[in-house]
């Protein structure tokens, strides 16, 4: 027998909640992507799906959603070079030297007369194809890889680990210097080399994320209803880890990016008459305490912003993906 | 905690040993120690001469197992550059990047964790917002970057601006003429080579403190705690710090091997002779003997720190300490 005053303190809860214009409870609504309308006026719950809701988080994300607009910019202007540029890829002016910034020379010339507005657009070109690029390739390969070790466990999910392991001990960077020196410096072989590292912290990602997502009722009914391993990943444990993949996805432009940038700098990343930010600083970094140290700040600042910008969304992506980690 | 940690111990011996292996192929692979040779006037049987004295006539395997022998017994071979003992140059560059990493660590930690509780206790406060805005940026600064437009900023113009004698950081080197030991010279050399170093972690592990000590404030002991009536201070200190440092150590055992890998740029630039140097000049001179030491003993360093790792998250955690 359940005492009288229990049984009316829960019907005036269930009324409470009835009040509110919803039926279902908000923790369940909240998991079915279902919200509540705010403010009572009984309009009945509205449902939205999980798309929209990703999307009204995100947009409440202003600094993430600004820059979106800054990357587009960066790229429109970078890719544009070609007809945006003030002068040509590589136009020397001998005579004119390195000026410092001014009127015609924005962001001034270097030792060749070379304009270095012009050239920080055409560098950026490679820049962010770089960080693009590696960032798609190690994705991929990092989900695929992840996904099938954390599924299959066992042998696979062993080697996996071990085989990161390896890497976790070498410093990063000697890796790479060490691979493009025998590789050769050519963008081909920056970007794979490079996705060659990356793939590895999305795979281990990944892998983490299906280890826990597979013990889930739904991928138990879909086994139980026969379905293969390869439709479990693809349809099932793949979509419901987008979040987290995306997320490291759009961090790896902006680690590919530094990194590029280092390599670049160190002098086994982008080669001439090919430019990248980086180079541009390296080929900057002798005149510091000289009256060109300006040709030190504008490569630089692009990176800091695009790299920036990046990390702001990925920041909005992981809000909007997991509205819980927004609350920190 | 004994057993676990001998575990550890023997899982890593095995790491470090297929890690070095695949090294020792790989910069054999990448660097040919006869190149010289070749490219000279020397004949077919000088270079012949010349690979079996260094043993490359041998199989990989048995040439791997010979560097690994002679290795451990301290015999690091001869440097191709400078014809130098590797185990002394090792040595001596060695002692330059445990200081850079010394007091990175240290510099790192403490502005991490001040920061990190500011920030956690006054959650949203202007200076929270600062903070957390400082670290974006720091997180998105090349650090070579940094590096350069800090000799740039914080050296060279100032003596311009305000006409000084000398600059108020050094930027070459850890010390200037024969002057030794621990001193303002000194701190005036450290201070830029390890603000570059430490400019990404020091971001990285405020905001990562920030969130852990958030993730403890919001817990019941906390909670408990306040409610008994427990003084503030203590309440932030002994109970949320202690335990919000736990997830830190781990991240910071991580970050050894960024460090290893940031000394790289930071000496190159600040012309420091310790490891991330020697890397550089060896890798530029396809000097194989050095790169293939090196890369083990930093490996080494690392796991090291790892372990060293585990230990303090043992001396933490009882719980850790008591599975």
């Amino acid at each position: 027998m359940i005492p009288e005053e229990e049984m009316r303190r829960s019907d005036s809860q269930l009324a409470g909640r009835m009040d509110t214009g919803g039926i279902v409870p908000t923790e369940l609504s909240a998991r079915a992507g279902v919200e509540l309308s705010g403010g009572g006026g009984g309009d009945g719950p509205v449902a939205r799906s999980q798309w929209q809701l990703f999307r009204k988080r995100f947009l409440r994300h202003r600094v993430a959603v600004g820059s979106i607009f800054v990357l587009l910019f960066m790229t429109v202007i970078c890719f544009g070079a070609s007809w945006i540029a003030p002068y040509d890829r590589n136009s020397q002016d001998l005579l004119l030297g390195p000026v410092s910034p001014n009127a015609d020379h924005w962001f001034g010339t270097d030792e060749l007369g070379r304009d270095q507005l012009s050239r920080l657009l055409f560098a950026g070109q490679i820049s962010l194809q770089i960080g693009i690029t590696v960032a798609l390739l190690s994705t991929v390969v990092g989900a695929t890889v992840g996904a099938v070790a954390g599924f299959f466990g066992k042998a696979t999910d062993q080697a996996l680990m071990r085989f990161t392991d390896l890497f976790l001990i070498v410093p990063d960077i000697a890796i790479l210097a060490l691979a493009l020196q025998y590789f050769g410096q050519t963008n081909f072989t920056i970007i794979l080399v490079l996705a060659g590292i990356f793939w590895m912290y999305i795979a281990r990602v990944v892998r983490g994320q299906v280890l826990s997502l597979k013990e889930k009722e739904y991928v138990e009914a879909a086994r139980a209803a026969g379905a293969s391993p390869f439709r479990i990943i693809t349809r099932h444990l793949i979509p419901n880890t987008i979040g987290p993949i995306m997320v490291d996805a759009t961090l790896a432009v902006a680690g590919a990016i530094i990194a590029e940038s280092t390599l670049s700098f160190l002098g086994f990343g982008v080669q001439p008459p090919n430019t990248s930010w980086g180079k541009m600083l390296s080929d900057a970094g002798g005149y510091v305490g000289t009256d060109k140290a300006y040709l030190l700040y504008f490569p630089g600042a692009a990176i800091l912003i695009t790299v920036l910008a990046v990390n702001f969304l990925g920041d909005g992506l992981r809000d909007a993906f997991d509205p819980q980690s927004g609350r920190k | 905690m004994l057993n676990f940690l001998g575990r550890r111990i023997l899982y890593t011996i095995p790491v470090v040993l297929i890690a070095s292996f695949l090294l020792f192929v790989f910069v054999r692979a990448t660097f040919d120690p006869t190149a010289k040779l070749r490219s000279g006037r020397a004949d077919s049987a000088a270079v012949a001469r010349e690979q079996e004295r260094l043993g490359l006539d041998k199989p990989v395997v048995v040439q791997y197992t010979n560097w690994l022998g002679d290795f451990v017994r301290g015999d690091w071979g001869q440097s191709e550059r400078t014809r130098e003992d590797v185990f002394d140059m090792i040595r001596r560059s060695l002692w330059y990047t445990v200081q850079l990493i010394f007091w990175g660590i240290l510099l790192s930690a403490t502005i991490a964790i001040a920061v990190g509780v500011y920030s956690a206790v006054k959650q949203y406060s202007p200076l929270d917002y600062t903070f957390t805005g400082m670290s974006f940026v720091g997180l998105a600064l090349p650090p070579f970057w940094f590096g350069l437009i800090a000799i740039e900023l914080l050296a060279v113009q100032p003596v311009k601006w305000f006409d000084l004698q000398q600059p108020i950081f050094s930027f070459v080197g850890l010390h200037s003429g024969d002057s030794t030991g621990f001193n303002l010279d000194y701190l005036r050399h450290l201070a830029l080579p390890v603000l570059t170093l430490t400019v990404q972690i020091i971001a990285g592990w405020s905001r990562f403190q920030r969130a852990s000590m958030l993730d403890v404030l919001q817990s019941d002991y906390i909670r408990t705690a306040r409610a008994k009536g427990v003084p503030r201070r203590q309440v932030i200190v002994k109970h949320g710090l202690r335990n919000a440092l736990i997830p830190l150590v781990t991240v910071m055992a991580l970050d050894i091997g960024v460090l290893f890998g940031g000394v790289i740029i930071t000496e190159t630039i600040f012309s420091i002779p310790g490891m991330g140097r020697l890397f550089y000049d060896s890798l530029l001179a396809g000097d194989a003997t050095v790169l293939v030491a090196w890369t083990v003993v930093t490996a080494v360093f690392i796991v090291t720190f790892n372990l060293l790792a585990d230990v303090l998250y043992g001396v933490l955690d009882p719980r850790v300490r008591l599975s």
